[in-house]
């Protein structure tokens, strides 16, 4: 089985970067492929950058409040470009009554402060569905 | 080692603490404090041979103030109960204001959301659902006017923590400060302003290094000729121990940054005395009680040395380390937020008992969201009964002479030192920040603490262990996308309204100015004044100097 593909970006305009970087290491000495946009991407950087590293998983890190306009316009793009089967993740501040419209938009888990590192790794482990090689 | 020169403690240790622990096996460790540092079973007066009492540690009111700033500690005064508040449009934050104030607040503290720290003005695609959103959204002079309404600036002091675009945001409050007619010299506050802890951990940067310390000299320089009693800079560890640094490296790279900004201002021409006084620092307050205590005891200790010594101050005002502390909003967790109230509780104290000049407690409900009313004035109270209640305001230093509280001081202060030297050797903060220094020892650091949170050597109460409990959620403010219309049809009104000759004209003078060497206070000046927006004037400072992006690494 080939090595599972992580894009992690941070969108919108925040720059704590403290639970991407930690979850990039944790990705990584799981054994992942882990691939860091850096900060303040937009939806049409992380798809990109999904299309090139052929990513298997899309982990966004948000704690500015902006996940309800940011996550809608990743979604579409991924549709538009054919990757609906990437696993989408979501970590970070999301109040509660936002996380069901997050799923209905087709994100794979949403991760509050404090969530286990083995936790993540579990999930993606579990959900990530096997791409097709060329 | 021979009977005959065993010391007390080896002695106890071999006769009572041995024997005392073998049945019973003791508590599995390790034995550090949360920064890693370990901790003995015991400390008596063996542990501080290197410490002379009146040397090292001295009385309150005087050097090198290990104990203290201020003779009378918080007998003379009570620290400042500054919460910090700030979300939606200036409107809604106003009337926030206005409760805090009632309530008994002693100074407001401004948080703006992400466009104005980032200096975009709404409409800007960036700035696509985070008006309003962690904080207040200014974009012009026009919104700093119903920022303040009703509330008089020259009778309180504000708090800003504004970065990149500090200059702007601090001209409009001048601006707005001087409509209501109070006289710039008798403003009191203090603007963040220190970008060096940007570029290190909280990454809300807009130029490089080189442009950006430029822009926070001039704003030091302007103060102390036109705003005496403003604090220029509040160089701050809190946001380097929020990104993951330890308590050493939180205290070690916010002093070795104050340096770098004394070295800065000496290079511009100002003379030490005149500007180091109105520097002061601000802190996190997390979640080891000793090991926190002794951070600011030792902060002050070390800067008194390095103003005096190595900066030649001779003026007592620039010896002494004025600090802010906010518990830390790292330490909140999102599981079991009632237990917040008392993690808080606990750090407050810590800051207290440290000297703290000003505080921030932190609401229970902030790993969630921004605070409610309610949590935000459950926090007040905290700050309240810690004062009012506990006892621990009546005497200065209470904890001084600990010989735990002593070790720990003195073995922070020689980590400090060191750490100043090796940034020395790498010629200085910039350029260590330039290499990614700074930036990485952080990220292992952050990387570290959550391993050892995984291996539950570190214990997070209702997180890895004692997880079954109350976890009813709280009631938490959520912010819709009001501000955004909102503060689009200002833009709007302010753009349609304003003379816009007199926009460009002052647009043209920044940049002239940002080209050249001189001060970037007066044509901002200028540029407020005729309503320039945030945006307008922070894209002439990318346009001329560039716009800053970090390697991604991890």
């Amino acid at each position: 089985m080939r090595t599972v593909r992580v894009v992690l970006a941070k969108p919108g305009l925040d720059g704590h970067d403290r639970g991407a970087k930690v979850i990039a290491r944790a990705l990584r000495d799981a054994g992942m492929e882990v691939i860091y946009t850096g900060l303040r991407q937009t939806p049409e950087q992380i798809v990109s950058a999904a299309l090139q590293e052929d990513a298997d998983v899309i982990g966004l890190s948000i704690l500015s409040g902006a996940h309800n306009h940011i996550v809608p316009k990743l979604m579409s793009l991924l549709e538009e470009q054919g990757l609906d089967d990437v696993l989408v993740l979501v970590g970070g501040i999301v109040p509660d009554v936002d996380i069901p419209r997050l799923k209905a938009l087709g994100v794979g888990g949403v991760f509050p402060p404090g969530t286990p590192m083995r936790e993540i790794v579990d999930f993606i482990g579990a959900h990530v569905r096997s791409r097709t090689g060329p | 080692m021979g009977a005959g020169t065993e010391g007390a403690k080896a002695r106890w240790r071999r006769e009572t603490l041995d024997p005392a622990a073998r049945p019973s096996g003791g508590r599995r460790g390790p034995f550090t404090t949360i920064s890693d540092r370990p901790v003995e079973v015991l400390y008596t007066p063996e542990d501080l041979a290197d410490v002379d009492p009146a040397r090292d540690i001295g009385a309150p009111g005087s050097f090198p103030y290990t104990r203290g700033i201020h003779a009378t500690g918080h007998r003379g005064r009570l620290w400042t109960m500054r919460q910090f508040a700030g979300f939606g449009t200036p409107e809604q934050t106003n009337e926030r204001y206005r409760q805090l104030l009632a309530a008994g607040s002693t100074g407001l503290s401004v948080a703006f959301d992400l466009p104005t720290l980032m200096g975009r003005d709404p409409d800007h695609p960036l700035a696509l659902g985070e008006v309003g959103k962690c904080g207040v959204n200014v974009a012009s002079l026009a919104d700093m006017e119903a920022l303040f309404a009703g509330i008089r600036l020259a009778d309180i002091s504000t708090s800003m923590t504004i970065n990149a675009p500090a200059a702007m945001i601090f001209a409009m409050y001048l601006v707005a400060a001087e409509q209501q007619g109070a006289d710039w010299t008798a403003l009191s506050g203090t603007i963040q302003n220190d970008m060096l802890k940007e570029f290190i951990a909280q990454k809300e940067y807009i130029v490089p290094p080189r442009p950006s310390m430029r822009l926070v000299t001039d704003v030091v320089a302007f103060c102390t000729r036109e705003v005496p009693r403003w604090n220029t800079i509040s160089v701050s560890g809190y946001h380097i121990r929020e990104a993951g640094s330890t308590a050493l490296q939180e205290l070690a790279m916010t002093l070795r940054d104050g340096i770098e900004y004394v070295q800065w201002g000496l290079d511009a021409g100002l003379e030490v005395d005149a500007f180091a006084p109105r520097l002061s620092f601000f802190f996190n307050a997390h979640s080891d009680f000793f090991e926190e205590i002794a951070k600011y005891r030792a902060a002050r200790k070390v800067w008194a040395h390095v103003m005096r010594d190595r900066f030649g101050a001779r003026s007592e005002r620039s010896w002494t380390l004025r600090f802010h502390a906010q518990t830390a909003g790292v330490s909140l967790t999102a599981r079991q937020p009632w237990n917040n109230v008392v993690r808080t509780a606990l750090q407050a104290l810590s800051a207290v008992l440290g000297g703290a000049s000003s505080l921030h407690a932190n609401a229970l409900d902030e790993a969630l969201a921004l605070p409610t009313a309610d949590a935000a004035r459950l926090a007040l109270r905290t700050q309240q009964i810690i004062a009012h209640e506990t006892g621990v305001a009546g005497e200065v230093d209470p904890l001084g002479g600990a010989w735990f509280l002593e070790r720990l001081t003195r073995d922070l202060e020689i980590g400090v030192l060191e750490y100043i030297e090796r940034i020395d050797r790498m010629g200085g903060m910039v350029a260590a920040i330039e290499r990614g220094v700074p930036q990485r020892e952080i990220a292992a650091s952050a990387y570290r603490f959550q391993q050892a949170v995984e291996r539950k050597d570190i214990v997070v109460v209702g997180v890895n262990e004692f997880t079954p409990g109350d976890d009813r959620p709280v009631e938490i403010l959520y912010i819709d996308d009001h501000a955004t219309e909102w503060q689009l049809a200002r833009l709007d009104r302010v753009r349609r309204q304003r003379d816009r000759h007199s926009v460009e004209r002052a647009l043209a003078s920044l940049r002239a100015a940002a080209g050249s060497e001189t001060s970037l206070m007066p044509p901002i000046l200028e540029a407020v004044r005729s309503y320039a927006t945030l945006g307008e004037m922070c894209d002439v400072l990318r346009d001329v100097w560039g716009e800053h992006e970090e390697p991604a690494t991890f």
